[in-house]
């Protein structure tokens, strides 16, 4: 399979530092602009979606109902305070989605109307090269060329499926679809923000082109492969402002725990009320406050109580987190087409990466040359110098290259060597070399030169065959260099080429494992070559000799057996393991097909990807359990406040539950009331950032949140009610 | 010895001695519910039955059997009450009143055993054998059924089948429970414990007033009652009574046989999924919550903070001498923290702390260590909440055993968790808010209204202890605490089952490193935290103005 070729993989973009996963800060211009989104969420219609929020407002519109029926400086205090929960809540909503609409203003701008050159049916594309040939100018209404294209001149929105269309030069494409002629550079900075361009051609794996990225030279003809309105770049729009986002499986079922506990506090706040009702009329003697009276406790305390109790903290920053992991992934260049495949990106068990690009470094170096008996390393030097000086190919730059560096060869230039016959390197003969004042030096794959040196009338020894598998047998690929010099053919040596691991990769593989995570090595290599790369860079498996029925075949063995597989592909090929992976993430270099198949494209087409995708999904995960843990463990303290508040009066005892000695009821309740809309503020940039996350075992990472927001969770609210009861209590009608 | 030594030597010895049978015992069970041949009285009761044991069943007709065996059970024990004038060994009783039956026949076929009733002096002999104690037996059984039920979800894979619900509770009867009651009562008869099938004998008392002695069966039934942790007493006073519970030591053998099946199970559980270490988790959360409830009700008691009490110097009021505050306050939290409910002293005479304790214990859900089998089922479901929460933050879609805890799953265990709660809350509040129903109350104030918190939390857990004081033969006590024992032992066995179906259905999922361990203390600190959060939150305004009105002074 081929590799992704540009752009060359880098850092990923965005904020990434110290390995962990960072994400946008709360910019207070940002909350300032989504505060009339917050307003317009207050509409019920909107806010059913999140039941806890909606039984707030409930709240909050019965409690108005009573401040305006029985006026007091306390009840409007705390109907103000339970807007302003809500409002916090939507607000959280409103930031994160209004990040995600900031990137679609960018991606609206490259989708400009554009025109495109429809051919006609029958017309002459696709037989033979588009090149040299000039088109005639017809840019208005229709045209022709000298070679047989006819085209009418439509707008983009007339494309559909099949058309064909003619892009050259300076045009944008108008939509998406296949090359199907031709060959150019195409600047896709609109979609990728990368502004190196990338080559599109006919046939192979470059073959897709996105509708609103622009050619930068030459010519081609693009089959259009989708309705306007479905583009990549339609997609991409939807996603990142969250249009049709739909609840992930996971949220569907933190939301069904998260209503199960609101009712049961809304049935342990309701039955309260009969009881209430006895312990007043037992205790006659006691005057009515403005938590208890005769008819109970008074609907405005009722109403705190419950909005203090149930989820509200998760409840509000719930759809928060989901739309922030979505944009952490569209920070990093990736689109994930659900958010499904996020969540499940936090669950993979099995990575399967391919060993070149993402692995190794795209190509073999020469790391060796290791003479025959009887020749001097200096000279198996040389030649193999002067052999590769007409290989193009990486491969035989890195033995120029090796030359120079360990034997201080002068490079030297094809037109140096006066009458020498070059004889360039070729799939067909798997050789390159040079012919030149009568000898013939040749380098190249070993059964092609030791078949070389038997037609000259040579004799290879065993000693060659030794060092050849040797090398085959460390994993490296042998080349042999031989010379046929004074009519006597002998191989001088053979160059060791050696796939390089790319720095770093042993560490992440162990993170990789200790987070539960197999990896998984594909290489078209054989067994040999490939196992002893899988040692060197330390993943748990390999497969060898990889078709893709080879790589669907694995995936199926793995999801069998319960594990969840994540992979990058970009060929066609690749399609069908794309399709069946749990994860697959296409790079946007490749195919149309291969971009339908996954669920996720990555725009830097960086394979290294991966592993931050599976980062950003536990880190998903994580922020959800985490504040779910935190909202419950807050109330711990919620009933320390209230509780005595309400019944101190009738029950001195109770007073004993008051810990945090807060001044006043009055001034408890609404601290609690305070505290539980604060929260929600202060914890957004938390859910938009995600929590902390550093690859390590699941025990280690559910201790440490465990201490931080279940432990932190019950003490955080006493603390936060004390300091805020401390500033209430001043205010009038507190006491 | 002082009292709070011998008191520490009593629970102790309870200690080592549960610890040196669970495991036995546990793995008996295992072999029990997992073998494949069924012996000669089991094949008899099949054919009699019309059922095909090798045939398994889904979860539905799983949980259709079963409800059609309690429903039968609930018809039949009705009749015997109504008609036992007409039937022989009736000892001259008439016809048990009809909401006195319902709720009797309810409280039986639900593990429950509250009893509405005077023993002695309201059934017959022929009711107490073939009704109650039958019933004391099958609905041990039926709850230790839907526990397995369930473990069989975590242990099977890709299947829909559960098990047979027939054989299931035909084992459990046969080769648990029969052996050990047997047993159990002989060793109680050696107690002093009476057995026989006599007339009552009438004595003439020290003050010359005349008494009506009634004999019976009760060795045998109190083995059972205790056993199958169901409570219900032969006697009227219950296990406070002579005959039911003669000396310090049958006190000590009651709560062993209380604790003995529900101690075990987890083993069994660890054994049938193939990891004996997470049986350990679960004993050990069980273990824990137990021994600090325990620890705590002797200390309240001891401690003996009310007004009478401290004139006395010690709380003794509704205690047996016999027993003394320790043992009664030991015996006290094992009842409730099972499904037990047998009582040797009056929980209304205890402490307000001490009472708050034994509440606390029911509202527990019952799961430390909890009825046969409802126990383990109800600390399951436990674990799956805590799975889900404690899941999301090692960042993976939470997973308990290999198994998915999904949308449906942690939908059904929500409702689990809900059915209770809202029964018990939802009953207090009724009762509360009418003046005719408060008049049932003995005292008023914060200790009337934990008597009928008190009732509905025993009745909606399935525990069948009374506070005492609280006037429940009315007819509407009687339907409420009915209704609220069929609906809190059949919703959650329900859920239990379904939850089972849905578990055995997937495939399991390998653990890794990344998955979150469930044997390690942290899980198991972890669940007993959630436990009591869950409770606390729930129940803190009602035990406020309850047992904590009372007791914080």
């Amino acid at each position: 399979m081929s590799s992704p070729v540009l752009p060359a993989p880098g850092p990923a973009r965005g904020p990434k530092r110290n390995g962990r996963i960072g994400g946008g800060l709360l910019d207070p211009k940002q909350v300032m602009r989504s505060l009339p989104d917050a307003v317009k969420k207050l509409n019920p219609a909107t806010l059913w979606r999140k039941p806890v929020m909606l039984i707030v407002e409930i709240g909050a519109v019965f409690s108005t109902a009573l401040a305006i029926l029985d006026p007091s400086m306390f009840a409007w205090a705390i109907v103000v305070w339970l807007w302003l929960t809500v409002l916090f809540a939507n607000l959280a909503e409103a930031v994160a989605e209004g990040r995600g609409k900031a990137q679609a203003a960018t991606l609206r701008a490259a989708k400009r109307d554009t025109m495109a050159r429809r051919l006609r049916p029958g017309s002459a594309a696709g037989d033979g090269s588009a090149k040299d040939r000039s088109v005639g100018d017809g840019s208005v209404g229709e045209g022709s060329a000298a070679e047989g294209f006819t085209w009418d001149v439509v707008g983009a929105g007339e494309l559909r499926p099949g058309d064909r269309v003619i892009v050259e030069a300076g045009e944008i494409i108008p939509g998406d679809g296949d090359v199907i002629d031709g060959i150019a550079s195409v600047d896709e900075s609109a979609i990728t923000g990368e502004s190196a361009p990338v080559i599109r051609e006919s046939g192979g794996d470059r073959s897709a082109v996105t509708g609103g990225t622009k050619v930068l030279s030459d010519r081609i003809i693009v089959a259009i492969t989708q309705n306007p309105g479905e583009s990549f770049i339609d997609r991409m729009i939807a996603l990142v402002e969250g249009a049709n986002r739909q609840k992930t499986p996971n949220e569907i079922a933190l939301d069904i725990l998260l209503a199960a506990l609101t009712i049961i506090f809304l049935v342990a706040t309701v039955t309260m009320q009969p009881l209430a009702i006895y312990a007043k009329s037992v205790n006659p003697g006691i005057a009515d406050s403005v938590a208890l009276g005769a008819d109970g406790v008074t609907g405005i305390v009722l109403v705190s109580l419950l909005v203090c109790l149930i989820p509200t903290t998760i409840g509000a920053l719930l759809s928060a987190i989901g739309i922030a992991g979505m944009d952490r992934l569209v920070q990093r260049n990736v689109l994930a087409m659900s958010g499904r495949a996020v969540e499940a990106a936090g669950d993979v068990s099995t990575l399967l990466l391919d060993k070149t690009g993402t692995i190794t470094l795209g190509n073999r170096q020469a790391s060796e040359f290791q003479a025959a008996s009887g020749v001097a390393p200096a000279d198996l030097a040389e030649a193999a110098q002067l052999a590769s000086l007409a290989d193009a190919t990486p491969e035989g730059r890195s033995i120029v290259v090796y030359a120079k560096q360990a034997y201080g060869l002068r490079e030297r230039q094809a037109g140096e060597l006066a009458q020498a016959a070059w004889v360039p390197f070729t799939a067909q003969t798997r050789m390159s070399g040079v012919d030149v004042d009568g000898r013939q030096v040749r380098k190249g794959a070993a059964t092609a030169v030791m078949k070389w040196i038997r037609d000259h009338g040579g004799h290879p020894t065993d000693e060659v065959g030794h060092l050849v598998d040797g090398i085959s047998a460390s994993g490296g690929t042998p080349l042999v260099v031989g010379e046929v010099a004074d009519g006597k053919a002998r191989v001088l040596g053979v160059i060791h080429l050696k796939d390089v691991v790319k720095q770093g990769m042993r560490e992440r593989f162990d993170e990789m494992r200790r987070m539960g995570i197999r990896t998984v090595m594909i290489t078209g290599d054989n067994p040999l070559t490939a196992r002893a790369i899988a040692g060197e860079a330390g993943v748990d498996d390999f497969l060898a000799e990889a078709t893709p029925e080879d790589k669907l075949a694995l995936i199926r063995k793995e999801q069998e057996g319960g594990r969840l597989v994540a992979m990058t592909g970009d060929g066609t090929n690749d399609a069908p393991a794309l399709a069946q992976a749990d994860v697959g993430v296409a790079m946007n270099t490749g195919t149309s097909a291969a971009k339908e198949a996954g669920n996720m494209v990555d725009l830097d087409s960086n394979p290294t990807k991966l592993i931050e995708i599976v980062e950003i999904g536990k880190q998903l995960l994580i922020t959800r359990g985490a504040l779910t843990t935190f909202s419950i463990a807050n109330d711990v303290a919620k009933y320390f406040a209230i509780i005595p508040a309400i019944f101190a009066a009738v029950y001195p005892g109770l007073d004993a539950l008051n810990v945090m000695r807060l001044a006043s009821p009055q001034s408890a309740i609404l601290s609690a009331v305070v505290f539980n809309a604060l929260v929600i503020i202060a914890l957004i940039p938390l859910a938009l950032r995600g929590v902390r996350y550093r690859p390590s075992s699941a025990s280690k990472l559910l201790s440490r949140n465990l201490y931080v927001y279940g432990l932190g969770g019950i003490v955080a609210p006493f603390i936060g009610i004390k300091i805020i009861d401390l500033f209430v209590r001043f205010l009038p009608g507190m006491s | 010895m002082s009292t709070t030594v011998a008191g520490i030597v009593f629970i102790v010895s309870l200690i080592v001695v549960l610890a040196l049978v669970h495991r036995p015992l546990g793995d008996y069970m295992y072999r029990v519910y997992t073998g494949t041949r069924h012996n000669r009285v089991e094949r008899g009761v099949y054919r009699l039955l019309g059922v095909r044991p090798e045939v398994e069943q889904t979860w539905g007709v799983y949980a259709r059997s079963l409800l059609a065996f309690s429903v039968v059970s609930v018809i039949v024990l009705y009749a015997l009450q109504r008609l036992q004038d007409k039937l022989f060994l009736s000892l001259g009783l008439g016809p048990v009143t009809d909401h006195v039956a319902w709720n009797t026949a309810i409280s039986f076929v639900t593990n429950t055993n509250w009893q509405a009733y005077a023993g002695e002096s309201t059934m017959g002999q022929l009711t107490q054998m073939a009704g109650l104690a039958v019933q004391n037996f099958v609905s041990a059984s039926v709850g230790m059924a839907v526990a397995i039920a369930l473990v069989r979800g975590f242990a099977r894979n890709r299947t829909d089948l559960l098990g047979n619900f027939w054989v299931d509770l035909v084992r459990g009867c046969v080769r648990v429970l029969l052996p050990i009651a047997f047993a159990g009562a002989l060793v109680l008869v050696a107690g002093g414990v009476i057995q026989n099938l006599a007339e009552p004998q009438t004595v003439t008392t020290l003050t010359g007033g005349t008494q009506a002695i009634t004999g019976g069966p009760v060795a045998s039934q109190e083995a059972i009652k205790e056993l199958g942790t169901n409570g219900g007493g032969f006697y009227n006073v219950n296990s406070a009574h002579p005959f039911e519970n003669a000396t310090s030591w049958t006190n000590w053998f009651e709560i062993f046989l209380i604790l003995l099946i529900p101690f075990a199970l987890p083993r069994t559980f660890g054994r049938m999924v193939g990891q004996v270490r997470q049986g350990h988790a679960i004993l050990a959360v069980m273990a824990t919550i137990a021994l600090a409830s325990v620890v705590l009700t002797n200390v309240f008691e001891l401690a003996g903070n009310a007004t009478v009490p401290q004139a006395v110097g010690a709380a003794m009021e509704g205690k047996e001498v016999r027993f003394g505050v320790s043992n009664s306050a030991t015996f006290a939290a094992a009842t409730t923290l099972t499904s037990t409910g047998a009582v040797d002293s009056s929980h209304d005479s205890f402490t307000p702390l001490g009472g708050m304790m034994t509440l606390t214990n029911m509202m527990l859900g019952e799961v430390a260590p909890g009825g046969v089998g409802a126990g383990l089922y109800g600390m399951l479901i436990l674990a799956v909440v805590t799975v889900f929460v404690a899941g999301l933050m090692v960042g993976r879609t939470p997973e308990y055993l290999g198994k998915k805890i999904g949308a449906r799953e942690i939908k059904l265990a929500s409702l689990y968790f809900l059915v209770t709660p809202a029964l018990v809350l939802t009953g207090t509040a009724l009762a509360m808010g009418s003046a005719e129903l408060r008049a049932s109350m003995l005292n008023s104030g914060p200790h009337g209204f934990s008597e009928v918190l008190y009732a509905f939390t025993s009745a909606s857990n399935n525990n069948g202890s009374a506070f005492g004081g609280l006037t429940v033969n009315t007819p509407w006590y009687d339907v409420a605490l009915g209704l609220c024992m069929a609906f809190g032992r059949f919703l959650p066995i329900i859920l239990v089952l379904a939850l089972a179906g849905s578990l055995a259905r997937q495939a399991p999922v390998p653990a890794s490193a990344g998955t979150l361990p469930t044997h390690r203390p942290q899980f198991v600190g972890m669940v007993v935290g959630v436990t009591i959060v869950l409770v606390a939150l729930t129940f803190l305004p009602a035990l406020a103005l309850g047992p904590l009105a009372e007791g914080l002074v």
